[in-house]
């Protein structure tokens, strides 16, 4: 195995230093850190941060590998900073047997560029009837601790209690998609002035608030842990703060392209700016960015959804939901200027590690710590171009855009899978 | 004023039409003024002009809607323009092949216009982007139908004088009507006031940012219009719980005999077709003088004409 | 509604406006009074009297110009032949080179123009496109006689063959030189002026 001297980066945003990476760990943090026939990479300008952690990612595979792969979305990852990320169940077969997650954490392994966590599906086929079996997910090999049927809503009460009392026999969460779907029948644009104008269903903000309320007065009342997926409105960042606040075991997500851009988007009718939830507006996003930088909020997480390119070139209610995330969100994050690197570290690695139970990640590089780590560089610019992003999908809201920060290596437990600015596979 | 003979490509309609949002007051009028001429001439014994010979008009129809269709085609031929019928079938469940790939199709085949009907709202926005054709807006979900608020304002200024200072009520299913859209925005451009009449669980939210004035009480509505226009309901937003039954939406939104008697002397009654008597409108009324609805079909081809033209005539 | 310059209407062709360098008046108010009288005279004597005449202007100047051509009868003979507008925006072939054109109005009377002599009137004749136009649109409201051709202005460049029965004035021209008629009517006064362009387009 290479050792690595890095040379001059700055840990989180502290004073330039060097750091020695061997078999597998941080080994020496300071200028004085050095080993012989170590491989040298000029670190400076750099910020190095603890790997990037995605609580929500969708990998399509099994089922359209056509639109991703667990290896390309894993490149994707690595490119993007990240060296853990959570597969969401909505996989075709879905992951709510050992089986299939065994499948994908082993798929994850062989491609070797970022840790794959599989999600477990909540219920049975996703179908919101019948609990999963939750308990062999979790003993499985893929050790599954996030439960979600992400891209349904666990909408019945007494089945969404059942499932938050259950995973606490082995440390789980339910991370809840949060839609009351009676309120979001054929729903295709944030409610509001322009849904009407557009001739566009609305999907009211009520109908995220309304799970979120009830999700947490049920985490209280059973005593346990909630995750809530990509919040999207002022309403719940308040609801979840007062949830907080009364000692409810909640933690919250938020995604990039929720932090930017608003339902505006959609007046061009291009349904690469369809999202579920769907993009809200200008007062969503300064509350959302406040309560990121606050903590109401926990972490960043991409919604990495990526989708083929006739489920996107059709007309706006045909199309598919979602957005590519992986490669840009820690530049979108860094465009909002609502994060300082520790607000990014905290954000983005240390706590959605946390969330998701993975000891080795988000732990800011020090002697001793699993080398799970990426390097930065805050002065650099990129351009959005869809076709050169290592996603085998193409659906980027942020094509055009010209994006901050640039990804220049990744470590993931002492191997580069990016180096260069480029993939190592 | 707009003066298209001075300068042939600045103001007045160009490209597509989307939405009655594209056409300011001008273009607006422009498109009005042709249709009166244009249906003068449509009183002869030669109705064909051959004004659009040598141009292709496709009818794009992903909905059923012969009367669109028909309106569309007359007033195609009627310019010489030669038209092609293409009916799509089916929704997007079972969708065959893409519009996407449709559009190139009617690219490769050299349309210069494409009439496109679609229960997708936008679909005429998206296709806009992959035919280099004009694209006319033949009503598109739930969103737009602009050429059917050109033809109600060709009506009421022929039947009432003028358009400027009209108060016009739409009275119904706003929130999943094209027609009352693409009427608001367009009656706005023209100076009418619009007041739009129904049970709030049909008015669109967010429809206090409209240049719009709403109510929920037709008959407090009714004594002070110039024009009451009744919007289509479909019996299936019973199902939805718009509202409670037809006989309750006809006995609050109907318009029925007592209540045109509360309009004014001159007031109009009109309705986008295809009706449902006794439900939005009685019969007695439909049929009343005072009802516009046979003129608006005769209209509607005269206003399709002018749009065909202003949007192809100059196009090279 | 705004009357357009006469420039676009005409079949002088040209854009009014940029790089003028000289107008010359070639018929003032009263040369016009003269020449519309003349036509009229003209009229009479090769339409048998102007019966069963039926004088139709070709918006915008020619409009005007056939209303005074019909009152100049009634004022030598003692009675009004019929006068009217006949639009051919729809019926021109250049639509596709300059763009539509708002449709002017065609107003024909009651008696219509079966069987009747029609005297097309225009401000201008150049390529005769205009005129070629007219012959296809009356072509469709009905069955006229015969028909003949009025112009106050014949500028030459004809590219049909068309020629006109009565002609005000010959004015030679050059493509460059625009012929700008104003007529009180639409114009405020009476004048026809020939105007030199840079790089004048036809
Ligand atoms: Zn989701």
């Amino acid at each position: 195995m290479t050792t690595y001297l890095i040379k001059g980066a700055s840990i989180v945003g502290a004073e330039p230093t060097d750091l020695l990476i061997r078999d597998g760990v941080v080994a020496a943090v300071g200028r004085d850190a050095a080993a012989p026939g170590a491989e040298v990479i000029d670190a400076d300008g750099l910020i190095a941060l603890p790997g990037l952690v995605d609580l929500h990612t969708h990998l399509r595979e099994p089922g359209r590998e056509d639109a991703e792969t667990v290896m390309s979305g894993s490149r994707a990852a690595a490119l993007g900073g990240y060296t853990a990320v959570c597969a969401m169940a909505n996989t075709d077969p879905v992951a709510d047997t050992a089986g299939v997650v065994e499948q994908v954490w082993r798929l994850g392994q062989a491609a070797g560029l970022v840790d794959v966590r599989p999600v477990g599906a909540v219920t049975v086929g996703l179908a919101g009837e019948r609990l999963a079996e939750l308990g062999a997910m979790a003993t499985s090999a893929a050790a599954v601790r996030i439960f979600s049927d992400d891209g349904h809503c666990v909408s019945d009460p007494r089945l969404m209690r059942r499932a938050l009392e259950y995973v606490k026999a082995f440390d789980g969460v339910i991370a809840q998609h949060a839609e009351e779907p009676r309120l979001t029948v054929g729903a295709q644009l944030h409610e509001g002035e322009l849904s009407g104008r557009l001739g566009l269903a609305g999907w009211p903000a009520v109908a995220e608030e309304a799970i979120i309320a009830r999700d947490a007065l049920l985490a209280g009342h059973v005593g346990s842990r909630l995750h809530i997926c990509h919040v999207s409105t002022a309403g719940s960042v308040e609801i979840i703060r007062g949830a907080k606040r009364a000692g409810i075991r909640i933690t919250a997500e938020v995604t990039p392209h929720h932090l930017l851009l608003t339902d505006a988007r959609a007046e061009s009718y291009d349904p690469v700016f369809k999202v579920n939830p769907p993009l809200r507006t200008d007062t969503d996003v300064a509350a959302l960015r406040a309560g990121l930088a606050e903590g109401v909020i926990d972490a960043v997480a991409t919604d990495h959804a990526p989708h083929a390119v006739e489920d996107k070139e059709c007309e706006w209610q045909y199309a598919r939901p979602g957005m590519l995330g992986l490669e840009t969100a820690l530049s979108i994050v860094m465009s909002t200027k609502s994060l300082s690197w520790d607000g990014i570290a905290e954000r983005m690695s240390r706590v959605p590690a946390r969330i998701a139970g993975l000891d080795g990640h988000g732990r800011d590089p020090a002697p001793g710590v699993p080398a799970n780590l990426t390097l930065v560089d805050p002065a650099a610019t990129w351009v959005v171009e869809p076709a050169e992003l290592a996603s085998l999908s193409r659906n980027t809201p942020y094509a055009g855009m010209e994006l901050p920060g640039r990804v220049m290596a990744t470590f993931l437990a002492g191997r580069p899978t990016v180096l260069d600015g480029k993939a190592t596979k | 004023m707009t003066n298209l003979e001075q300068s042939p490509d600045r103001g007045g309609i160009t490209g597509h039409l989307l939405s009655a949002a594209d056409l300011d007051a001008a273009a607006a009028t422009q498109v009005l003024d042709t249709a009166a001429e244009l249906a003068a001439l449509s009183d002869r014994s030669v109705k064909k002009l051959p004004t659009l010979r040598g141009r292709t008009v496709v009818n794009l129809f992903y909905e059923d809607s012969t009367r669109t269709r028909i309106s569309f085609e007359a007033a195609a031929k009627r310019l010489s323009a030669d038209v092609i019928n293409f009916s799509v079938k089916g929704s997007s469940v079972s969708k065959g092949e893409s519009l996407k790939d449709t559009a190139l199709t009617l690219q490769a085949m050299g349309a210069d216009a494409v009439v496109i009907r679609h229960a997708a709202s936008g679909a005429p926005h998206r296709l806009a982007r992959w035919v280099d054709g004009s694209v006319v807006n033949a009503g598109d979900g739930t969103h737009e139908h602009p050429t059917q608020a050109l033809l109600d304002a060709y009506t009421m200024r022929s039947r009432l004088g003028r358009l400027s200072g009209l108060t016009v009520a739409i009275v119904g299913d706003v929130l999943h009507s094209r027609v009352a859209r693409s009427n608001a925005l367009l009656l706005n451009t023209l100076g009418a006031d619009v007041t739009l009449v129904g049970p709030p669980t049909l008015l669109p939210v967010g429809v206090d940012s409209w240049p719009v004035k709403t109510s929920y009480d037709l008959d407090a509505v009714l004594p002070t219009v110039d024009v009451v226009m009744a919007l289509r309901v479909q019996r299936e937003r019973m199902e939805d719980s718009f509202f409670p039954s037809a006989r309750e939406y006809a006995r609050r939104y109907g318009l029925d005999a007592a209540r045109l008697r509360k309009l004014p002397e001159h007031a109009i009654v009109m309705h986008p077709g295809p009706m449902n008597r006794g439900m939005e409108i009685a019969p007695d009324v439909a049929d009343s003088p005072r009802s516009t609805i046979v003129e608006q079909v005769a209209n509607g081809v005269s206003v399709r004409m002018a749009v065909l033209y202003l949007l192809l005539g100059g196009q090279v | 509604m705004a009357y357009p310059s006469s420039v676009e209407q005409t079949d002088s062709g040209g854009a009014a406006g940029t790089g003028r360098l000289a107008a010359k008046v070639v018929v003032n108010g009263a040369d016009l009074a003269r020449i519309v009288d003349r036509i009229a005279h003209q009229i009479l004597e090769k339409t048998d009297g102007a019966r069963d005449c039926v004088l139709l202007g070709i918006p915008t100047r020619g409009v005007p110009l056939a209303r005074r051509l019909a009152a100049r009868i009634e004022a030598f003979e003692g009675f009004l032949p019929p006068a009217g507008a006949l639009d051919v925006t729809l019926y021109r072939d250049d639509l596709r080179l300059r763009g539509a054109r708002a449709v002017g109005h065609t107003d024909l009377p009651p008696a219509g123009i079966d069987g009747k002599q029609v005297i097309l009137v225009d401000d201008v004749l150049f390529s005769g496109r205009t005129v070629r136009a007219a012959l296809d649109a009356l072509k469709d409201l009905g069955r006229p006689r015969l028909v003949q051709l009025a112009v106050l202005v014949d500028r030459g460049h004809r590219e049909l063959p068309i020629r006109a029965d009565y002609v005000g004035k010959n004015i030679p021209t050059s493509l460059v030189e625009n012929v700008r008629v104003r007529l009180t009517e639409t114009d405020g006064s009476d004048e026809v002026r020939l105007e030199d362009q840079v790089g004048g387009a036809a």
